[in-house]
């Protein structure tokens, strides 16, 4: 992929918010990716810097990313694993630590379907469909980003807390949404909020309208235009969208740490139990949930790098 | 089928794409709108597609109201300008493509699909192409492509946005043949779009020659060109020589000499004379309305195309005339020249 190639692809432009979801989820992906082009095409290339130069740029690159990420993951493997692969298995068999992976994957869940359905909505209505009001809409999708996440969990606190907008109301009625998973929950969707969305609003844009046309003026259905022939071409881009936008979601400190009231084996995600449990000198326990953290990290690298060759394919065609 | 459009209004913001437009087509017509760019043409096309809608105004095909139901229920095959095909379906699925999207109650099955398709692939001349994805193909097997899934619905009238206007000059030339053939043999009353006069001459049977979002003329391919309705027609449609001259009382003058020229009926004020360049007759220096110098010759196929300064009357004005090849001209030669069919229309623009 050469820079030009890669500076038109819209999933380039996912890139632009990755850092602030890959340093949260692990601070690998991005500078892994930055560092790939020096070392990868350097040497078959050649009109490139003279031998030394070549030499003194690689190895920077190399002890940067040792240092900066290699180690810091090495660390979080050797304490997980430090008193033994059984100190390891029980430290995730605690109740606690079930409790944590649970709520995690149960607001992940939540979060991924909800933004799911409306990042496609959303992309659907603002790349298909003319109406005023869309560059606002637009704007606000962004919101959550440009926003700090203490933020961002801070207004829930506002809205449904004791003293919040709503909190009269919903003590009235005993409905907990703070300090309970619902909180989280919120706190969650409304960080993830953009990343389906952004995914697929530069590709469908792309797109553009023609084959929607055609195909209702082939006789389709709004639904049947949809999935047949909408969904099959934004496929790759959605599971793009929706990879990232789960690393973040079970990755969430932030926010979810202002709602959570951190009720131990009830309002802990994962993240938060890490602290949690690093605070407390344990250690293992702590580093052995942050291992599972960072093999979501991992996988979802891997799988990303997979997704983005398949986008990259999926566009080529249009070149010729 | 024949389609009715009465007095269509359609704007964007404060431009009026069409202004007040009527026009019928008759059963088993190719009609061709012609246009430059932003004369509404395509606005037009799209609205009887049911993918845009008119402020104002009628549609109507075959005595029905068009704008009571939406695109995917007018029955009515529209191929676009870029293809629009899926591209992730192959060939043949992106025929059977509207086939498979019928209701279930009147859908047909598989076996029947299957056939149809490929009666139809045999009809664009493409079946070996069936298993091929569109990025595989040419623009022009592209655009066949898009005509058979277009048909495949068997539609009640063929609409067609500029269907050639993507592919280069040699492709457009048999492409262009091989839709008129195709029209005689299934007779689907077709409309299509373009800003080519020399396509839409030679391939409709009627041309509809719009302007601004207003039809400016509607006739045959020879009526267009013979009898052009307006001075817009006449300076889109072949190329012209304009002159300003003025009428008054039944005198045409240039530059303010008489020109041995009848007005023609046209009214009196400032006006500009319309001459085909081959219609201008080139005689020996004295004879004819006009006086000329020749400054340059070009010979190409069967005509040369002369440029000639025209003598008398402000400033310079040059123009080109094509002359048989069979009378030599120099340049510098001085030469008369006399228009022998000429259109005066009023100078208001």
């Amino acid at each position: 992929m050469s820079l030009q190639s890669s500076l038109a692809n819209p999933a380039t432009e996912l890139r632009a918010y990755g850092p602030t979801a890959d340093l949260t989820v692990s601070p690998l992906s991005s500078r892994r990716e930055r560092a790939r082009p020096e070392t990868g095409t350097a040497p078959d290339n050649p009109r490139t810097e003279p031998g030394p130069v070549r030499f003194i740029i690689i190895a920077l690159a190399i002890t940067f990313l040792s240092v900066f990420v290699v180690l810091p993951l090495v660390v979080v493997f050797a304490s997980a694993f430090s008193k033994g692969i059984g100190a390891y298995l029980a430290a995730l068999a605690e109740p606690e630590a079930l409790a944590a992976i649970r709520l995690t994957l149960l607001v992940a869940a939540i979060s991924v379907t909800l933004n799911l359905v409306f990042g496609v909505v959303a992309a659907w209505a603002i790349t298909k469909f003319d109406f005023s009001g869309k560059t606002f809409l637009i704007t606000l999708i962004d919101l959550p980003f440009s926003v700090s996440p203490v933020i961002s969990g801070l207004v829930f606190v506002l809205l449904f807390g004791a003293q919040g907008f709503f909190g009269t109301w919903l003590q009235a009625h005993d409905i907990h949404i703070l300090f309970a998973v619902p909180g989280i929950a919120l706190a969650t969707i409304f960080v993830t909020f953009p990343f389906v969305a952004r995914a697929l609003i530069p590709l469908m844009q792309e797109q553009g309208t023609q084959e929607e046309e055609a195909a209702t003026s082939l006789g389709a259905s709004g639904l049947q235009t949809f999935f047949r022939v909408t969904l099959p071409n934004i496929k790759w881009g959605l599971l793009y969208g929706v990879l990232l936008c789960n690393a973040r979601a079970m990755g969430e400190f932030g926010a979810v740490s202002v709602v959570s009231g951190h009720i131990r084996g009830e309002t802990n995600t994962m993240p938060l139990l890490v602290e949690i449990l690093y605070n407390e000198y344990q250690f293992v326990a702590s580093f052995a949930i942050a291992s599972l953290l960072a093999m979501l990290a991992l996988i979802t690298l891997v799988v990303k790098s997979v997704l983005e060759r398949r986008l990259d394919e999926g566009q080529e065609p249009r070149d010729h | 089928m024949t389609i009715e459009v009465k007095n269509i209004v359609k704007k964007f913001g404060a431009f009026a794409a069409l202004d007040h437009v009527d026009l019928k087509v008759d059963q088993g017509e190719l009609l061709a709108l012609l246009g430059p760019s932003g004369s509404g043409k395509t606005t037009l096309l799209r609205i009887i597609a049911g993918l845009d809608w008119p402020d104002a105004g009628e549609v109507t095909i075959d005595g029905e109201n068009a704008l009571a139901r939406g695109a995917s229920e007018r029955h009515v095959g529209f191929v676009f300008q870029h293809y629009a095909l899926f591209r992730h379906m192959t060939v043949f699925e992106n025929v059977a493509f509207g086939l498979r999207v019928q209701p279930r109650a009147i859908r047909k099955d598989e076996a029947t699909i299957r056939a149809r398709v490929k009666e139809l692939l045999d009809l664009v001349q493409l079946g070996w192409l069936s298993s091929r994805y569109p990025s595989q193909l040419s623009g022009g097997q592209r655009q066949r492509i898009a005509l058979a899934r277009a048909l495949a619905i068997e539609p009640r009238i063929l609409l067609l946005d500029e269907p050639f206007g993507a592919l280069d000059a040699k492709v457009r030339k048999e492409l262009r043949q091989w839709l008129r053939s195709l029209h005689s043999e299934i007779h689907v009353t077709s409309i299509f779009v373009t800003h080519d006069q020399e396509e839409a001459l030679e391939v409709a049977n009627r041309v509809v020659v719009m302007d601004k979002g207003r039809i400016e003329q509607i006739g045959t391919p020879g009526e267009v060109y013979d009898q052009p309705a307006t001075a817009f027609v006449h300076g889109f449609i072949g190329e012209s020589i304009v002159l300003p001259v003025d009428v008054s009382g039944g005198s045409v003058r240039l530059g303010g000499r008489p020109l041995n020229i009848a007005a023609n009926g046209a009214a009196s004020g400032a006006s500009k004379l319309f001459v085909r360049r081959h219609d201008m007759q080139i005689g020996p220096a004295g004879s004819g309305s006009l006086q000329g110098a020749v400054r340059h010759v070009r010979s190409f196929g069967p005509i040369q195309r002369a440029e000639v300064a025209l003598s008398g009357g402000e400033g310079k004005t040059i123009i080109e005339i094509d002359a048989p090849r069979d009378r030599e001209l120099q340049a510098g030669e001085i030469v008369g020249l006399e228009p022998r069919r000429y259109r005066i229309f009023a100078a208001h623009d």
